[in-house]
């Protein structure tokens, strides 16, 4: 089958269709480089969608989470976009993106669309792409955009950055309202779910976290936004209407207010040099390929220090640049 | 590998079917080779596997099958990637069936039927060909 451009694949995405939707994001993805100037063309088309990022430690029950509010907002009329991210093992690069699977209920609706994404070694509980495939589904139509994040760590708060409006996810059962400080995830949270409220634990993990937060806001104070926190049971459908009530909510302040304008703005500034960063960490790539062996020698052979050959390196990448400009 | 990074891998299971061990192991398999893997969990239907296939824009839809449906699931699974415009997926199929099915199924257009005690080498070989020939998309 021959090849088709990429810009003929937006023009169909643009229609909806979802074949070239799900193209467009595996070119993303691969980052060949014909599609780039595509993206860029697709991005000044985007800005429309509300994105909604979610994150939360292992297991917290994120994945079941979106497919309960997906369903939701399906039912008051919005498509919904998904962008599921799991980790890639360190060990072979490969993954099993298991978020999917916690998603089966909406396999049948061609208003929601989930695609699921692997690390490949990106730090920040996003993939590389995963902001292009939100602007490939932006184009598509889709209204509400939803990231669900990696298990995150520690500093692994990225999504912030990425997302109008970002929930945080905890869980009953998984350590005291500190845990939340030291993942940095409290700070971070447009609105807080404490997850499993099935469960008899997780009044406690509602009541922590209230207090954390109100502690919280007594230093910053400030605001448009009160941070709710809500508590949700994916399994019986308790709270989830409050959960949407209150994305509605910040949607307005995300896209109408004064804070949401700085935020937009913010995110900007977030894209723009993430995507330098990814651009420079590519072409050092190119350059150090070549590069490096012979200055790799010298530096074992105690000719130079590391740090006087380093900047020798990285001078070759400027060359570079004046080369292929 | 492609050259334009892992090979992306949907492993289905369709209808009543309930032989989950095999395409556990395949999974894990796949993963160890450097490849990423989607499960669609039991019971789905050929709709929402051709779907989510779609969606997931894998290279490969491999549908494992001990349930004896294959002449039935096979079709179907055809007529709805030609709908989606998705008729260049690589479509592949393992478990257990007789010999005069596999024969039919790839007359359908099943690029390779991989039935129990194949090796694992074998599974991940064979998959990393149809996609090297299928090239870039
Ligand atoms: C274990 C087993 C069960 C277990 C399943 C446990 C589980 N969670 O998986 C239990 C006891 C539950 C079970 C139940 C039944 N079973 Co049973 N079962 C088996 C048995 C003995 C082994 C299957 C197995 O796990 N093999 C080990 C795995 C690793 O091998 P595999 O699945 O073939 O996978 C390998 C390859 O095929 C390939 N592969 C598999 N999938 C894929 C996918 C892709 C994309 C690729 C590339 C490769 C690939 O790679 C794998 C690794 O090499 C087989 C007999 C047999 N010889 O196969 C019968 C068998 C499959 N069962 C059979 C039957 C009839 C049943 C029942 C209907 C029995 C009954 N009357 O109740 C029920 C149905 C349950 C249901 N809902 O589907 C028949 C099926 C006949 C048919 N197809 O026409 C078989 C063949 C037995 C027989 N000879 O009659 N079964
Ligand atoms: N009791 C209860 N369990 C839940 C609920 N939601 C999810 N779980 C369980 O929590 C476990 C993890 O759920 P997931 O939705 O996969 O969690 P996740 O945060 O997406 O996990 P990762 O993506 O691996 O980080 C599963 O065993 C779910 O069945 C809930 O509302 N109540
Ligand atoms: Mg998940």
């Amino acid at each position: 089958m021959s090849y088709i451009p990429s810009d003929i694949l937006a023009e169909r995405a643009a229609r909806g269709e979802l074949q070239a939707v799900g193209r467009l994001i595996s070119r993303a993805e691969a980052g060949v480089p014909e599609v780039r100037t595509t993206l860029a063309a697709i991005y000044r088309r985007t800005g429309a969608a509300h994105v909604i990022g979610i994150t939360g430690v292992a297991g917290s029950g994120k994945s079941t989470l979106v497919a309960g509010l997906a369903l939701r907002l399906r039912q008051v009329g919005d498509k919904v976009g998904i962008v599921a991210i799991d980790p890639s093992s360190p060990y072979s690069g490969g993954s099993i993106l298991g978020d999917r699977i916690r998603m089966s209920e909406l396999a049948a609706d061609p208003g929601i669309f989930i695609r699921s994404m692997a690390t490949r070694g990106a730090l920040g509980g996003m993939a590389r792409a995963t902001l292009e495939a939100v602007d490939i589904l932006d184009l598509a139509g889709f209204d509400a955009i939803i990231i669900e994040t990696v298990g995150v760590g520690q500093d692994e708060v990225e999504i912030a950055r990425a997302s109008h409006t970002t929930i945080v996810v905890s869980a009953p059962g998984l350590g005291d309202g500190i845990q939340a400080i030291k993942a940095g995830t409290l700070e971070i949270a447009d609105i807080h779910v404490v997850s499993k409220c099935d469960r008899s634990d997780a009044n406690r993990t509602l009541m922590d976290l209230k207090q954390m937060l109100m502690l919280g806001h007594a230093a910053a104070a400030s605001t448009d936004w009160q941070v709710p926190v809500i508590g949700v049971s994916a399994y019986s459908g308790e709270g989830i209407d409050a959960l949407v009530t209150a994305i509605t909510r910040h949607r307005a302040v995300a896209f109408r207010s004064a804070a949401g304008q700085t935020r937009r703005l913010a995110i900007a500034d977030f894209r723009l040099r993430k995507t330098a960063e990814n651009l420079l960490a590519e072409r050092f790539a190119a350059v150090a390929a070549e590069g490096a062996p012979p200055l790799a020698r010298r530096l074992a052979d105690r000719d130079a220090g590391p740090y006087t050959l380093a900047r020798e390196l990285v001078a070759n990448l400027l060359a570079w640049e004046s080369k292929h400009e | 590998m492609t050259e334009t990074g892992p090979i992306r891998m949907l492993l289905a299971k369709v209808g009543l079917d309930g032989h989950d061990r095999g395409v556990k192991v395949v999974a894990r398999t796949l993963r160890d080779a450097g490849m990423d893997v989607i499960y669609s969990g039991l019971h789905r239907t050929p709709e929402e596997v051709v779907t989510a296939a779609v969606q997931e824009d894998v290279d490969v839809l491999g549908v494992s099958l001990l349930s004896g449906t294959q002449l039935t699931v096979f079709p179907r699974i055809f007529a709805l990637l030609g709908q989606y415009g998705a008729g260049d997926m690589i479509v592949v199929a393992g478990g257990v069936m007789p010999d005069e099915d596999v024969a039919a199924i790839k007359a359908m257009g099943v690029r390779a039927v991989l039935l129990q005690d194949t090796p694992p080498e074998t599974i991940v070989t064979t998959l990393r060909r149809l996609v090297a020939e299928r090239g870039a998309r």
